[in-house]
């Protein structure tokens, strides 16, 4: 079985779990985002199928919601701090620096290896610590460029030995 | 439903079961202005036109609000006027007002109602991307640059046709109407139905006009054109011109395409007859052979392209015979090989349709010779409206004229396939035995008639009880075909038109209501009512052309199969 089907599978169970209800719908969606980190096409007209609504509807529903992805992430997410406090703490050059690392442009938010996401978050709650971001959900405070990138090329260092 | 009495403007007015306070201000003769308010739809309240104004000063969309009894409303104080105007300059802002240009130019909502309330200045610049127009399909044009986002289009699509093709996409200043994925029409399972583009209230959705080929091909001497005109268009092009709806203009029609410079003008209702005898023989034989049940009757095209792409099962179900439109077109290519052989001409067929998803059907594969279509151009009720105006022809003034021979001739069941239940009503007359006076009361009395979203009748022929179902409104034969997957419900015959009304009301007409569509129903069955010939087979050239065809020349010219093995 190819990942494709792996995932579409999965998500008719998540699906079926619901009792495929259309009022459960963005639930369903949250749950099948939180195990791929995204919605691919295929899960869109799969959840219009069986919940017997439109497509348009599925992907107008989809695309409502800043949280809901369609694109593909890569494996590691990071999300820099863009709130008040970051902000005036100078978060964008941290953003500047890691988006320049990745090597992105335009509207691309993953490398091109696949191997990391780039995200702003409007506020984590720690402004204490500002500017602050997170690393696949762990958070680093105070940062600033040089130490921000230090963190991806780490990680990067420690999956590649591994492999 | 409530009841009472409610005070707008000073002025007492009185209501019973009005749905919202709105319909009891246009009730009480006030013109509430809206966009997104359709009344054959369900309420949305996003354009907050109609706004009006409490006792207390608390304003409110009327479209959203039920009546009270008690209750005092303003409509147009200060403080109402002044959101109207601003809403109407907020709506152009972000609008392409190239409006000279615009399709919809004169019909248009927002152009009518920046009009009347004196919008003069826009005091915002327009901050949005350009997107991109999508002319994929073969029947409408998008131009989101144009839409206010009134979702009038993605209701009618998703309420009454249950095909919910087009979405809101995103939010706030990054919100679009779209298919899904952003796709282009052509991608999506679209039926060309066109209710979208006759709902759209500016130039975001309109039909596709290709009024310039057909000028091309009246005004080239090389070609002959020959136009057919179908029931439906008749009780409609009069209201263009003052006249009312379901006045029988088709003569006056006639008349000014003679004077536009058209070659030959016939009547679909030819076709139609052509129909009725093919598709009730049909029927006939599938009552000896035992099936298979039921038959659904084919001259909608919007219909049959929704099976192909979403219920494909069901077209073994569907009849072989091809639309009225689709044999007149078949026949007169037949018979004018030799014709055009002789005068050196090119035929050249204009079809004239109340309908969008007529200019897919005639691009079909399967209505094309040598990659030649039988119709060469579909042109809806409005384009031939425009083409009669752009002439400067005054239609209501127009002598009478019929339409040619041979091919003008239709029965007065023929005229009623453009309302919904005639196509039904036409194969029974043409089935039951009794041909009297009488017989055919009783027939317009068992309930093929009417508006309601599903009429079913039983019709007894011989010593078989025939189980007969209309329904029209897209959505409605979806519920029915839900219903016969479940084994919920049996029929020997369907009758299904894709657009609310049947023809009368499909996109290609002038704009209107469904008060309207019944008018233009009634004026079709008033037509039928006066004809001397009223059933397909006593239409003496259809018979004659029928017998001498043959067996095997009728199944070439008049049948198809959509089935894909």
């Amino acid at each position: 079985m190819d990942a494709k089907t792996a995932m579409l599978n999965r998500a008719g169970e998540i699906i079926d779990s619901y009792g495929s209800k259309r009022e459960n719908i963005i639930a369903i969606m949250q749950d099948i985002q939180a195990e791929y980190k995204y919605l691919s096409g295929d899960v869109l007209s799969l959840i219009a199928e069986k919940l017997g609504i439109g497509v348009a509807k599925v992907y107008s529903v989809a695309t409502f919601y800043e949280n809901f992805s369609l694109e593909a992430k890569g494996r590691h997410i990071i999300k820099i701090c863009d709130g008040t406090a970051c902000h005036v703490r100078k978060s964008q050059p941290i953003y500047d620096a890691v988006y320049k690392y990745l090597g992105l442009s335009g509207k691309r938010k993953t490398s091109d290896d696949g191997f990391y996401t780039l995200e702003t978050v409007a506020c984590l709650g720690a402004c204490g610590l500002a500017p602050v971001m997170t690393l696949d959900g762990e958070v680093h405070s105070k940062m600033d460029p040089d130490a921000a990138l230090a963190l991806l090329e780490n990680l990067k260092k420690e999956e590649g030995a591994a492999v | 439903m409530a009841k009472g009495i409610m005070t707008i403007d000073g002025q007492r007015v009185s209501f019973d079961g009005e749905k919202n306070v709105l319909s009891v201000i246009r009730k009480a003769g006030i013109e509430m202005p809206t966009f997104c308010y359709h009344s054959d739809l369900s309420t949305y309240g996003a354009c907050r036109m109609c706004v009006v104004e409490d006792g207390r000063g608390k304003i409110d969309a009327s479209c959203s609000m039920e009546p009270r009894d008690g209750m005092v409303i303003k409509t147009n104080s200060a403080r109402l006027l002044k959101h109207r105007r601003t809403i109407l300059e907020l709506l152009l802002a972000s609008h392409d007002c190239n409006c000279t240009t615009c399709e919809k130019s004169g019909k248009c909502h927002l152009q009518a109602l920046a009009q009347q309330f004196g919008v003069r200045n826009v005091r915002f610049s327009d901050s949005r991307e350009r997107a991109e127009i999508d002319t994929s399909s073969p029947a409408i044009v998008r131009d989101p640059n144009k839409c206010i986002l009134c979702g009038d289009c993605v209701r009618v699509c998703e309420e009454m046709q249950g095909m919910n093709i087009i979405d809101f996409v995103n939010r706030g200043s990054q919100m679009r109407v779209a298919p899904a994925f952003n796709r282009m029409l052509s991608e999506t399972n679209c039926i060309s139905c066109g209710q979208c583009a006759a709902v759209c209230p500016v130039g975001a959705i309109t039909v596709k006009n290709e009024i310039g080929e057909a000028w091309r091909a009246i005004h080239n001497p090389k070609l002959r054109t020959v136009v057919q005109i179908a029931p439906a268009v008749r009780v409609a092009v009069g209201e263009a011109f003052g006249l009312s709806a379901g006045d029988n203009v088709l003569h006056r029609l006639v008349t000014a395409l003679k004077l536009m410079g058209v070659d030959e003008i016939y009547d679909t209702t030819f076709g139609a007859d052509f129909t009725t005898i093919s598709e009730a023989e049909e029927f006939k034989a599938r009552l000896k052979a035992g099936g298979p049940f039921p038959m659904f009757t084919s001259c909608c095209p919007a219909w049959v392209k929704y099976l192909e792409k979403e219920n494909p099962r069901y077209l073994h179900n569907i009849s072989t015979c091809k639309s009225p439109m689709e044999m007149f077109a078949a026949i007169l290519r037949d018979k004018y090989k030799a014709k055009d052989e002789e005068d050196g001409l090119k035929t050249y067929h204009i079809a004239i349709m109340p309908c969008t998803a007529k200019k897919m059907e005639a691009a079909r594969e399967e209505f094309k010779q040598n990659g030649q279509p039988d119709v060469d151009l579909v042109l809806t009720t409005r384009e031939i409206i425009d083409m009669i105006r752009e002439s400067g022809i005054r239609l209501e003034e127009l002598d009478l004229e019929a339409p040619d021979l041979p091919f003008g001739l239709g029965s007065g069941s023929a005229n009623i396939y453009g309302v919904t239940g005639g196509v039904a009503e036409a194969v029974v007359r043409h089935c039951i035995p009794d041909k009297s006076r009488n017989a055919l009361r009783e027939i317009a009395e068992l309930g093929l008639r009417g508006d309601e979203a599903r009429k079913e009748v039983t019709v007894h022929l011989g010593d078989q009880e025939l189980k007969i179902a209309v329904v029209h409104g897209l959505i409605n034969a979806r519920n029915l075909l839900k219903e016969m997957d479940e084994g919920k419900s049996f029929f020997h015959l369907v009758e299904v038109m894709t657009c609310h009304g049947g023809c009368v009301g499909g996109a290609g007409q002038p704009e209107g209501l469904n008060a309207v569509k019944i008018k233009r129903g009634e004026g079709l069955h008033a037509i039928d009512d006066t004809s001397m010939i009223k059933r397909a087979e006593r239409n003496p050239v259809a018979t004659r052309l029928l017998n001498e065809m043959g067996e095997e020349k009728a199944h070439e010219l008049l049948h198809v199969s959509y089935v894909k093995d």
